[in-house]
């Protein structure tokens, strides 16, 4: 029970770190902070660590842990704060707490010269407070507040750079489509209430299974309402706009945040719903579409992005439709396996974007940076190796997940897996095109920019060099049944997220599609090389560009101008309504009058002062003539 | 009561109303009209001394020794009220060398 305990502590200490930091950022000096920051992470990792030893032993499915009763109206609404410890959970626990001490150490590094380290190390640790209570949450309420969490985090993170208007205005969008996604999540909590009468999440389960037919339309509709949650924190259709503007954000926020853990909450929740989900087979076929349309388009937009951080921001939101689609076809474990593997390339891929940002003094365009590879030779290796796994392209990582994906769609829905080979192939050529502008051929910058070129400091690549090795081994805890008995993964996340409906496929058709994956994957390396390998054709600058297909793909396919002519404008006009006449013509009108009267009864009244003696005699006795009769006559 | 004799009983008590009445009158128009401030006050006190009136005649003909002892009230009172009234026109005849209360106009709107 100890252990459990632990559960209560793990948490806490980020929560505790934030305080500190919080309260004390201005008084501290910037290595201590960064150093407490760190610690209170890594603490927790430890103590996940302990945990994860005991839920290895542990024979019951599920744990709890119960902090206290939190709400409770007679007896029709109890929720109680409490952590669900099981396989699911340990394992998003060890995920956040692990890529969170990493990306902490780099932070350390990375923002060495800000002078509002403090304060930025203090909205990490809230932020792996509020995702540690979201994956540890054992009622929607409490993933709800960790859910929220985040998303405010995102947004302080985000706009961390407060003097600068657009970073602002990103922080702003990612915070309101998180909220109309937050809109969907809420009102399936109050559907399940409606219809369950609790928000636990195993008692949920439990229900769902015996009192529920399949595609249930009561069903059907809270899954919907759980998915539109997804849309907005996961960055699906059509809300996924915020995550490439979140790139304003420091390069370590992009990491974390918007690679490794939040955006994979949606993810998350779905698998951890996987048993309504399964019921309804409606939705799950609209989120195998919708995480299909975003794979394809996500990556189409990241074939011409020139930032090296917007590719990376497209490249996330690709594979978060990979994700999805995953889900679609009801392979929740295997959504955990990229939801797994993407974080450690996609960080790393991050994590070697700052690198490069950093020793390019904040240059993040890629037509200014090549020849790389020699200057920054740790930050180089560790790229491509996070390049070549997010390709996926065997032995490293993402190709077994990804493959794992392509396989269970090819066995439910062949016009999907169409499109995500498409996709995949797009990936693989937009990330080489991507290592190859930034890292060979010749340096294009500025002689200033040439002289600063520098490898980064131990703190920031030792995570690189963490991230890389995870990058090269983690797919083994997934291995296809074609080349080992025991996918152990899905072994150990087991009943927690899900039955996997095997695909029944032969050996022979599994190693055939994954030699046609592994092909393209190669096939779009080659073109990639070809295209842009040796220094040539770097693209464009912006005001050249002529052709009219990349015009619109560069400007992301205008949906963002969209946005603002359907949703924006009607918004600002009816602010201006509002203004123009229930502020000016209505409330200034009361206000003012009142003030005017006052102001009026004050001049006429002041005429009664006159100074003659003789005359406030005169009001004197009139006054009392007035009582004495008031009297009389009252009496009477 | 008693040892006042019969014939100044006749009298209707209401006499003394009309008379304290008419004095009132009188003291409260002299307020009113008069503008030297002396006389103000010389109006004040008969419009004191008319209400001593009432009241005495009250305490003679009801046999109630209340009215005399409010009296005493008064008088103590108006004796007070006097002394420093007139210490306030001592100070404004300083500085106007007039005891008319038509010049005292600066409190003015």
């Amino acid at each position: 029970m100890e252990n459990l305990l632990l559960a209560l502590l793990i948490p806490l200490l980020p929560l505790l770190g934030f305080a500190i930091n919080g309260i004390g950022f201005k008084q501290l000096p910037k290595t201590l902070a960064g150093v407490l920051g760190t610690l209170t992470v890594f603490s927790s990792f430890l103590l996940t660590l302990v945990l994860f030893g005991y839920v290895l032993t542990e024979k019951a499915d599920y744990s709890l842990v119960k902090a206290y009763d939190w709400i409770t109206i007679t007896d029709a609404i109890k929720i109680s704060f409490s952590y669900q410890i099981d396989k699911l959970s340990i394992v998003m626990m060890l995920l956040v707490t692990g890529v969170g001490t990493l990306i902490h150490l780099y932070s350390m590094g990375y923002m060495s010269h800000d002078k509002g380290m403090g304060k930025f190390f203090a909205f990490l640790n809230l932020f792996i407070f509020s995702m540690l209570v979201l994956v540890m949450g054992s009622d929607y309420v409490t993933m709800f507040i960790g859910w929220e969490g985040v998303g405010l985090c995102s947004f302080l993170l985000i706009g961390f750079w407060n003097q600068n208007r657009e970073y602002n205005a990103a922080a702003q969008k990612a915070f309101v489509m998180n909220r109309i996604g937050d809109l969907g999540f809420l009102v399936a909590i109050f559907l399940i209430f409606q219809h369950f009468g609790t928000t636990s999440i195993m008692d949920v389960a439990f229900k769902a299974n015996t009192e529920f037919k399949f595609s249930d339309p009561a069903i059907f509709w809270i899954t919907i309402c759980l998915f539109i949650g997804a849309m907005g924190k996961s960055a699906q259709i059509p809300l996924y706009t915020w995550l490439p503007d979140a790139m304003a954000g420091p390069t370590p926020v992009s990491a974390l945040i918007h690679a490794a853990t939040m955006v994979t909450a949606g993810i998350y929740m779905v698998v951890r719903s996987h048993v309504l989900f399964s019921l309804a087979p409606e939705t799950l076929e609209i989120i195998a579409w919708i995480g299909c349309a975003t794979a394809v388009f996500a990556a189409s937009i990241g074939l011409f992005q020139n930032d090296i951080k917007k590719v990376l921001a497209y490249s996330t939101v690709s594979q978060l439709g990979f994700m999805f689609m995953a889900l679609g076809v009801a392979a929740f474990s295997t959504g955990m396996f990229h939801v797994l593997t993407h974080a450690f390339f996609k960080a790393l891929l991050f994590l070697g974007a700052g690198s490069v940002i950093h020793a390019m003094s904040n240059e993040q365009d890629i037509r200014k940076m090549g020849g790389l590879w020699k200057k920054l030779p740790i930050t180089f290796w560790t790229f491509l190796i996070g390049t070549i796994a997010i390709s996926g392209i065997p032995p490293f990582a993402g190709f077994f997940s990804k493959d794992e994906i392509l396989a269970h769609l090819y066995g439910h829905n062949k016009p999907i897996w169409i499109a995500a080979m498409v996709a995949s192939f797009m990936t693989s050529f937009y990330m080489f095109r991507l290592l190859f502008l930034t890292f060979f051929g010749t340096f294009r910058g500025t002689e200033e920019q040439k002289h600063h070129l520098h490898e980064s400091p131990f703190t920031m690549t030792l995570p690189l060099i963490l991230l890389a090795v995870l990058s090269m081994v983690g797919g083994f805890m997934g291995l296809p049944a074609v080349f080992a008995e025991h996918h152990i993964l899905s072994d150990f996340l087991g009943k927690s997220a899900g039955v996997v409906a095997g695909h029944h496929m032969d050996d022979s058709t599994e190693l055939m599609l994954m030699g046609i994956s592994v092909g393209i994957a190669v096939v779009a390396l080659a073109l990639a090389f070809f295209r842009y390998g040796s220094g040539k054709n770097i693209p464009v600058a912006d005001e050249v560009m002529t052709n009219p297909v990349t015009k619109v793909i560069y400007n992301k396919y205008y949906v963002d101008e969209l946005y603002g002519f359907i949703i924006i404008k009607p918004l600002h006009v009816l602010g201006d309504i509002a203004m123009l006449v229930i502020e000016y013509l209505v409330i200034d009108l009361i206000v003012n009058f009142i003030a005017l009267s006052s102001r009026v009864a004050g001049l006429g009244m002041r005429k009664m002062q006159t100074g003659s003696i003789g005359f406030y005699m005169f009001a004197m006795v009139i006054g009392m003539v007035l009582f004495l009769a008031y009297f009389s006559l009252a009496s009477n | 009561m008693n040892n006042i004799p019969l014939y100044l009983r006749e009298i209707p008590q209401v006499y003394y109303l009309y008379l304290a009445t008419a004095l009132f009158t009188i003291g409260v128009i002299g307020v009113l009209v008069r503008r030297n401030a002396l006389i103000i006050f010389m109006c004040i006190e008969l419009m004191l001394n008319a209400v001593n009136l009432l009241l005495a005649s009250f305490a003679a003909y009801r046999n109630d020794a209340a009215g005399q002892v409010f009296v005493f009230f008064i008088m103590a009172v108006a004796a007070a009220e006097v002394a420093v009234g007139l210490a306030i026109i001592v100070m404004i005849h300083r500085t106007t060398r007039s005891v008319d209360v038509g010049l005292l106009k600066s409190l003015k709107w």
